[in-house]
């Protein structure tokens, strides 16, 4: 088949890619948007195997039909709660693909050298200038480089949400010394290879990153997932970008490129939803206080499930604020079947979703959709901040700092400035919360000691199984 | 021990110190309950419940002051009660010690531990024990039941057959908590109800109680009741003056009003004047809960309801909590129940007076042969105090058109810099780089600028999708495995084929996984 009716197929499929990003704006374009996507990334394949360069073309389809079946397997069995678990494990998938890709690219090049029977990616390499194999170094380097960045990064991050990795944030002794000793490795590993083109630096280099994917997201605490893996989608997408300049695949730029400014906006809005610079969340952990924080003062009052259900029967607008906790115990359906009884009363339910709430962008969402509560009565932070104050009931189920009233009173608070949900305006909270304990970050919460605040206390799920009976 | 409550010996005092239900959870402490012969009568109670609940009964008070440790009561004690106490007994009540020195040093002479609930300091943990405030909502609202009882029209407003009614109109002095549940009395009621306070901020309680703040314009930086313990402090002549013509401009039109103010130790503040009760409507009510005080209107008389001349009620009762005895025992006895948990730490029916606990040390008045009274401060503040806010200053059209100027400006320039710099970089890499790189890398720029347009119009609800999206899209590195893995080098064709293998992977579990989420989403 000709070239060009590739780069054509090519144009098709970066189109309907772009198309594919831009429907997610609302949820009914969604759904077609999804076929966009599907659609781009079928043209793009079948145009490859058809194309100049494919080789072994029904081997490939086999390993393609392989991966399906697997991938066909974990998209139908994966819990809704389970999906940030999933969605780094892909992400590491991406970034191994990436190094081989690159290593594969590296191989080449010593073969174009050789001489000899050339494969068409080797032949290519071969008419290309001693300036363009240089830069082609650099580029695969690179991909290389954030590739194997992605790759332990998203095995990481994948073992701290599913918790097999301890969520907490945890440095090995030299902290960040040791990652800018890495990167100093990778820098000089660079020149190295870009003199001597062998495989020695380049396989250096290889293990120099994956020691920085591991050690930078080993110290990033659990509740800074969200950015950590709109972060590592961004990588995963650079390093597609990386791996298409060397291979000279305009499609693979394009989609990269795609990929990656959407990570990092993915990211950009999660530290700006918690008033924290990329960097900070980057290098770990909360910055030290500025001074003594303010002292809490007073108790926070239980309340058993007859005293919630009887403020519930009573209310006439309830705000429910979700959060880790919810998804931590299941607890979605239970919270879906008590909105469903509360609006069958006519009562205004509506849901309060923070943007870094849950350990995924979007999380709650996902998470209240797979419950089937309609997507117009959750709101984001700023539609529905202002509406606190005329609100009967707040339930707050299992999320912590994004209700914490010290992010606005409190100046030394270490996450002042962070916008929070200002559930305490409501007339009454109701806080679903295991125990006494402080959050993952360890901040004293002054709502749960506040006048108008209750603590119902208890897994999530099971403190609602037992309050649904009692609504009528 | 034993712990018990006698027969209040005030005249008219219907409330009782324990109830069968406090003396069960008394019980649990340890204690042994006894009761006076008749003491919850009044209230509600009687001698069988409280037999029931396995309290003993005995005969009189004298009786009861020799059997018991600790007597419980409502009232400070009569000079006959004090002195019946004895040098190992604890007396838990009301005892106002400031007015009321006399009757402490009668107290101490005995040597007797004195317990004031009205001294429980005012922070969080003691609010359970806070029987000022349980007596006061019971006072606000019985206020408003009383002045519904005096006032001879709805308070709701009604269009019916026989005419239009309009809704009463009532004005509640004062936002204390007695204040508050008078607020939210009148409201539930259907009356239209304005508040006022000289403390500015607890407008936003009164709001939230569905009445509306009657601001005063007033310059000054009014004192924040967080310096005085969350009470009201003495204001400014000024400020009451400013006052007092807001008031005198509103009565015409008030149907109900009822003042609560009320400062530590002082005489209440005369808020509602001669002329301004001859303002209002005939068949208006006052209800004065200052009157014991002095009253915050100088028409009441004390405990009496009066009628004036141009016929507005004031009434000047002083024992409302009296007048819901069995609500207002109720929370009496599980104030005093809380204060004996706190006593009684290890729940074995003994009290540990530890004088080092804020609310025991503040509450405390003798003890072990001393005066305790007054407290040293408490050490921690009631309230935080509130940090001082920036009003947010209104803008006149002008100033926003300025400022919505200098933003463009500052946007503008901002585009320019950011192109400026982009510009110069590409220059810069197109100098040095060959043309077929030049060629990629223009279309990378673009790709990133198209990613930055189109991902800005993502909804928040679906960054999830999003994610699994791109994951599923980025697997399109797949297209750089199919071309090499047809090369002629084995190990070449093994990494090739991993590299299809787990970006196949993807490529299914992405989309998906996208599609039973974005399935999921669905309208109400």
């Amino acid at each position: 088949m000709e070239f060009g009716f590739t780069t054509a197929a090519y144009v098709v499929a970066a189109v309907l890619f772009i198309l594919s990003l831009g429907g997610l704006s609302g949820q009914e374009s969604a759904k077609r948007a999804v076929w966009y996507g599907i659609a781009g990334m079928a043209l793009a394949v079948v145009a490859t195997l058809m194309g100049p360069g494919a080789g072994l073309w029904f081997w490939s389809l086999i390993l393609i039909a392989g991966g399906g079946v697997i991938g066909y397997q974990l998209a139908t069995k994966v819990q809704m709660t389970q999906m940030p678990e999933l969605v780094a494990a892909m992400h590491s998938l991406v970034g191994l693909a990436a190094v081989f890709v690159g290593f594969i690219a590296h191989f080449e090049i010593g073969n174009a050298a050789a001489g000899g029977d050339l494969g068409t990616f080797a032949a290519m390499i071969a008419k290309k200038s001693a300036v363009e194999v240089n830069i082609l170094r650099v580029e695969l380097f690179l991909g290389i480089f954030i590739g194997a960045v992605t790759f332990t990064g998203s095995v990481i991050a994948y073992g701290k949400l599913a918790g097999r990795v301890n969520s907490a944030a945890t440095k090995l002794p030299g902290g960040h010394m040791l990652n800018i000793a890495a990167a100093a490795i990778a820098v000089l590993t660079l020149i190295w290879y870009f003199n001597s083109g062998g495989f020695f630096p380049l396989f250096i280099m290889t293990l120099a990153a994956l020691f920085v994917g591991y050690h930078l997201i080993m110290g990033i605490g659990g509740a800074d997932m969200p950015v950590v893996v709109s972060m590592l989608n961004s990588y995963s997408g650079w390093a597609a970008a990386a791996i298409g300049f060397s291979l000279g695949n305009d499609l693979l730029i394009v989609v990269g490129a795609l990929v990656g400014s959407s990570g990092a906006i993915l990211s950009y809005i999660m530290c700006k939803a918690m008033n924290r610079s990329f960097v900070s969340v980057i290098l770990g952990g909360f910055g030290g206080p500025a001074g003594e924080q303010m002292a809490v003062e007073g108790e926070q009052v239980a309340i058993d499930a007859d005293g919630v259900a009887t403020a519930l029967n009573e209310a006439d607008s309830v705000i429910i604020i979700p959060g880790y906790g919810m998804a931590v115990a299941q607890a979605q359906t239970a919270v879906a079947e008590l909105v469903r009884k509360l609006r069958a009363q006519g009562k205004n339910v509506r849901f309060a979703i923070h943007p870094v709430a849950g350990r995924l962008p979007g999380h709650m969402n996902v998470l209240l959709a797979e419950a089937k509560v309609p997507y117009d009565i959750v709101m984001e932070m700023d539609e529905i901040n202002d509406d606190f104050p005329d609100t009967d009931v707040a339930i707050v189920i299992g999320s912590n700092d994004i209700v914490n009233p010290a992010a606005q009173d409190d100046p030394n608070s270490p996450i002042a400035g962070m916008p929070v949900l200002e559930c305490w305006k409501a007339k009454q909270v109701f806080v679903s919360k295991r125990g006494q304990g402080t959050g993952y970050s360890g901040i004293e919460n002054p709502l749960f000691f506040k006048d108008n605040t209750r603590m119902f206390y208890g897994d999530a799920k099971a403190s609602l199984d037992t309050l649904l009976p009692k609504i009528d | 021990m034993k712990i018990g409550t006698p027969k209040e010996t005030f005249a008219a005092e219907n409330r009782v110190a324990m109830t069968p239900a406090s003396a069960k959870d008394l019980q649990k402490l340890g204690y042994d309950c006894v009761i006076e012969s008749g003491a919850g009568a009044a209230a509600g109670f009687s001698d069988k419940a409280y037999k029931d609940a396995g309290v003993e009964v005995v005969k009189t008070g004298t009786a009861l002051f020799k059997a018991v440790d600790i007597v419980a009561k409502v009232r400070p004690p009569s000079d006959a009660e004090a002195k019946r106490l004895r040098a190992d007994q604890t007396l838990i009540s009301f005892f106002y010690p400031a007015q009321n020195e006399k009757l402490m040093n009668t107290v101490n002479g005995k040597g007797a531990t004195a317990i004031a609930m009205d001294m429980v300091p005012r922070i969080s943990r003691a609010q359970k024990m806070d029987a000022l405030s349980s007596m006061a909502n019971i006072a606000g609202y019985r206020a408003v039941i009383e002045a519904g009882n005096n006032f001879g029209r709805f308070f709701t407003g009604q269009v019916t057959a026989a005419g239009k009614v309009p809704p009463a109109k009532v004005l509640v002095v004062g936002a204390g908590v007695a204040g508050l549940a008078a607020i939210g009395t009148a409201t539930s009621l259907g009356a239209i109800t304005y508040a006022f306070d000289v403390r500015p901020e607890v407008a936003e309680q009164v709001e939230s109680m569905g009445a509306e703040f009657v601001f005063l314009d007033f310059e000054e930086d009014q004192a924040d009741g967080a310096s005085t313990g969350g009470y009201a402090a003495v204001s400014s002549p000024e400020f009451a003056a400013a006052q007092l013509a807001k008031f005198r401009e509103i009565a015409p039109d008030i149907d109900i009003v009822i003042t609560t103010a009320l400062i530590p130790g002082r005489d209440a503040p005369e808020l509602w004047t001669k002329d301004m009760v001859e303002a209002m409507k005939p068949g208006s009510v006052i209800i004065d809960l200052a009157a014991e005080r002095g009253g915050n209107c100088k028409l009441t008389v004390m405990d009496e309801k009066i009628v004036t001349d141009n016929g507005v009620t004031i009434v000047g009762y002083t024992d409302f909590p009296s007048r819901m005895a069995a609500q207002s025992s109720t929370l009496y006895a599980t104030n005093i129940r809380h204060m004996m948990t706190d006593l009684t730490p290890e729940k074995d029916g003994t009290p540990v007076h530890n004088m080092e606990d804020d609310v025991i040390r503040g509450a405390t008045i003798t003890h072990a042969g001393d005066v305790t009274f007054p407290p040293p401060p408490p050490k921690v503040a009631a309230i935080a105090a509130q940090p001082k806010k920036e009003a947010p200053k209104e803008l006149t059209p002008e100033e926003k058109r300025a400022e919505e100027t200098a933003a463009f400006k500052a946007q503008t320039r901002n585009q320019v810099t950011l192109l400026a710099v982009g510009g110069a970089l590409l220059l810069a890499v197109g100098l040095v780089a060959p043309a077929s790189f030049m060629q990629h890398f223009i279309v990378f720029v673009l790709s990133v600028f198209i990613g930055f347009q189109v991902i800005w119009g993502v909804a928040h609800s679906l960054h999830t999708p999003l994610m699994a999206v791109t994951n599923a899209i980025s697997s399109i590195i797949i297209l750089g495995a199919l071309v090499q893995v047809g090369s002629g080098s084995f190990l070449v064709i093994i990494l090739a084929s991993l590299a299809i293998f787990m970006t196949g992977i993807n490529i299914f579990g992405g989309f998906l996984v996208t599609r039973r989420m974005l399935a999921m989403f669905q309208k109400s």
